[in-house]
């Protein structure tokens, strides 16, 4: 294992001291708040939007906690059933509106896109300003719809009708607060289409770009091609709040099932936009650390595109015990399985980067390996309920749960994690403490497993999910689940308070602390305001680590 | 920065926008196929009460300012700033006298108890309702977007006036422009699937 002094001197020597974005705002001039609100740079938006997600990650966790202490015991044990729903209705909400969603291309993908095209900012600086502003009022209409109306919103975050319409809490004003959400979401969206065409260094052919910037541009497309289908959704939820049209109402001619088709036809390809830019993440750290260029380039390139593709036609195998044609689910339970190949594709491809690589562990790598076996746990079980027969039996049960935490939260969750401690270097020019970050790290991944496993045999038990109360034989492995929560807890807040710390510590971190081949490491951490001091210069192939090599065994490593 | 305005950057935005749009469409469109196939002869029945000629009428308004906001365009690019007002503000009238037929039509079937959740609908066939239903929503967004639409022209329009938009720089015109298109093009589809519905 590498130690943090190690890599503290990999200092490059021939980098010139160049002032970084924070001493600097684009547009110039701006000084103090007014240098944050109202700037253009991609960085300080990134580093925004970074400040804003983290807290609204730590609330919903707080929340999702609360939930799994309640159900540690037979019946009430810290909140009423209300509460209960109300509170998952909440975690949910957050967790996937304004953590999963914006996490990764929010946050990196805002910061990095730019510096790993080679320019110095995204094509629409304005409207990326005008995005973080409407996740901002949306946030604040999430947390507004909670306080006014007939008590908290409690329809769980899939809004479906008809109790979101008949329901006397402010589901309105939470549903709205979805749009503008979705709205950000898509304006980024097409912002990094735009940048990825037209602001990409000229010399950068399509099979130059790092396969992060791929994965954002792979998302980019779901979210402009998805988000408008869920924004029109939530239109007609709030119509039919206010002048009960009854195009879901079976009492009027409309189809309840409709709407659920409606809303899995954006949230079943918003799946794709919350784990695309995580497997983004991935690959750019394998690599890294195994010193060896990614085994597959095209292929992870393709897959990405591919589930992009193929993402957006599974959407009703959410919907396979609603009584729709059995055709229906024959035919997406098949296409089901098709998005399972090019996932694969990924994994293997990781794995095989690592194969016969020099292998240096560092907290990013660990971080991405347990991405790698959560993930995979996640995608298999995913299989289960993808298909028809085996779907009918863990159908709405806590096997449900388990799955797709695996997925978004040992999947995009992880790769979020990752990528903090992969680029925290670049993007604060400061080294955080490894040993605090391995445990940190190991104790979430064990936690991870003893929360979640549970609940795969409690949902094959047959215990049903959402549910506030259950039967005594479903109490040990709800309480062992809880305890493995509150495990998972501690090693996040570990992780995060140690690097939480690294600003107290300050030891400096040198550009390439990790010996990477693509641009963000060319240029100092902090990146100057512009982004490159001198012109960019594009390697033929983006992961060639033969000059990485060349300079490790000169300094001695 | 670039000192040079990439416009074909712009553009790439702008249609990537408009395809928003037609996918925000695109969801009632689908709500829309899926009751026609279920409710078809409501629907004939539904159309038949609606006033064709109005809706015919609507339908050369828009395609005219359609036509203008175009011509309005190409008057920029010559640097006739003169004609570009002409053209721009029938446009924007274009817009209005949609709207103001609109608001004709609508009041005249709320006169006749027509309208989301009342008593006639809710009483009479679900089909029937569930056309009107779609018919209100439907409309109501796209005169939204009319309304939206005049919006980015009258903008457009200042601009115009007070130079800021000239035959070098008139991408902001142009996005405008290619907005009016796509509010003239949904009307395109909406009048058939309401108007003309067999």
């Amino acid at each position: 294992m590498a130690s943090k002094d190690d890599i503290s001197n990999r200092q490059d020597k021939n980098m010139t001291a160049t002032q970084s974005f924070y001493h600097n705002s684009a547009p110039p001039g701006l000084t103090g708040i007014k240098s944050w609100l109202l700037t253009h740079d991609h960085k300080r938006l990134g580093l925004m939007y970074l400040g804003v997600i983290c807290f609204w990650f730590v609330l919903a966790m707080f929340l999702g906690l609360m939930l799994r202490t309640e159900l540690m015991t037979q019946g009430r044990t810290i909140m009423d059933a209300e509460t209960y729903n109300a509170t998952f209705t909440l975690h949910g909400v957050i967790m996937i509106f304004l953590f999963m969603i914006p996490g990764i291309p929010a946050i990196f993908g805002n910061f990095f896109l730019p510096i790993q095209l080679g320019t110095d900012d995204v094509f629409f600086p304005r409207l990326n300003l005008f995005s973080w502003y409407l996740f901002m009022f949306g946030g604040l209409f999430a947390i507004i719809s909670l306080f006014v109306g007939d008590g908290f919103p409690d329809t769980g975050w899939t809004f479906y009708v008809p109790f979101s319409i008949n329901n006397n809490a402010n589901v309105g004003l939470t549903v709205t607060a979805a749009f503008i959400l979705g709205m950000s979401s898509m304006l980024t969206g097409l912002n990094f289409v735009t940048t990825f065409h037209r602001m990409r260094d000229k010399n950068m052919g399509l099979m130059q770009i790092p396969l992060f910037s791929w994965s954002l541009y792979a998302t980019a497309w779901v979210q402009i091609l998805a988000t408008p289908v869920i924004s029109i959704t939530f239109v007609l939820i709030i119509l039919e709040r206010f002048f009960h049209i009854g195009l879901f109402d079976p009492d009027k001619g409309g189809d309840p099932l409709l709407y659920q088709h409606l809303f899995w036809m954006y949230s079943h390809p918003a799946v794709y936009v919350m784990i695309i830019p995580g497997m983004g993440v991935i690959s750019e750290i394998i690599p890294i650390f195994s010193r060896k260029s990614i085994f597959g380039y095209k292929a992870i390139v393709w897959s990405s595109m591919a589930i992009a593709i193929a993402g957006s036609l599974v959407w009703a195998h959410h919907m396979f015990t609603s009584g729709m044609s059995d055709v229906s689910v024959f035919v997406f339970s098949l296409l089901t399985y098709l998005v399972a190949i090019p996932s694969a594709v990924k994994v293997f491809s990781w794995i095989s980067t690592m194969y016969k690589g020099s292998i240096e562990m560092t907290p990013p790598l660990l971080l991405s390996l347990i991405f790698i076996f959560l993930f995979s746990i996640g995608g298999l079980t995913g299989l289960v309920i993808g298909s028809a027969g085996t779907d009918i039996h863990v159908h709405d049960t806590q096997f449900i749960v388990a799955h797709f935490h695996f997925v978004m939260f040992g999947g995009t969750g992880f790769a979020f994690f990752a990528a903090l401690h992969f680029w925290w270097p670049k993007m604060f020019g400061i080294m955080y403490r490894f040993k605090p970050a391995y445990i940190g790290a190991s104790l979430t991944g064990v936690g991870f497993i003893f929360h979640y496993i549970p609940m795969f045999i409690l949902g094959l038990q047959g215990m049903p999910r959402r549910y506030y109360d259950y039967l005594p034989q479903y109490e040990t492995g709800n309480f062992l689940a809880g305890f493995g929560g509150y495990l998972l807890v501690i090693g996040m807040v570990t992780m995060f308070v140690n690097l939480l710390m690294s600003f107290k510590q300050q030891v400096t971190a040198p550009a390439d602390p990790w010996g990477g081949t693509t641009l963000e490491w060319t240029v100092p951490s902090p990146p100057p305001v512009h982004n490159f001091i001198k012109e960019p210069e594009v390697e033929s192939y983006p992961y060639d680590f033969t000059k990485v090599a060349e300079r490790f065994k000169q300094s001695g490593k | 920065m670039s000192s040079q305005i990439d416009r074909t950057g712009i553009k790439i935005g702008m249609w990537l926008f408009l395809y928003s749009e037609i996918i925000l469409f695109g969801g009632l469109f689908v709500l829309y196929a899926a009751y026609l196939y279920r409710y078809p002869e409501f629907f004939a029945e539904g159309g038949k009460e609606l006033n064709r000629v109005i809706g015919a009428i609507n339908t050369i308004v828009l395609l005219i300012s359609s036509f203008t906001v175009a011509a309005s365009i190409t008057a920029i690019q010559r640097n006739a700033k003169k004609q570009t007002i002409v053209f721009l503000v029938f446009s924007i009238f274009c817009g209005f006298v949609f709207l103001v037929n609109k608001y004709f039509e609508w009041g005249a079937k709320i006169h006749h108890d027509i309208y989301p959740n009342s008593e006639t609908l809710v009483s009479g066939e679900p089909g029937v309702n569930i056309f009107f239903g779609l018919y209100y929503t439907i409309t109501g967004l796209h005169g939204l977007h009319v309304i939206i639409g005049m919006i980015l022209l009258s903008i457009s329009l200042v601009l115009v006036i007070k130079g800021k938009v000239n035959s070098s720089q008139f991408s902001m015109l142009d996005n405008s422009g290619l907005y009016w298109h796509l509010v003239d093009l949904i009307w395109i589809f909406v009048f058939p699937l309401f108007y003309l519905v067999l």
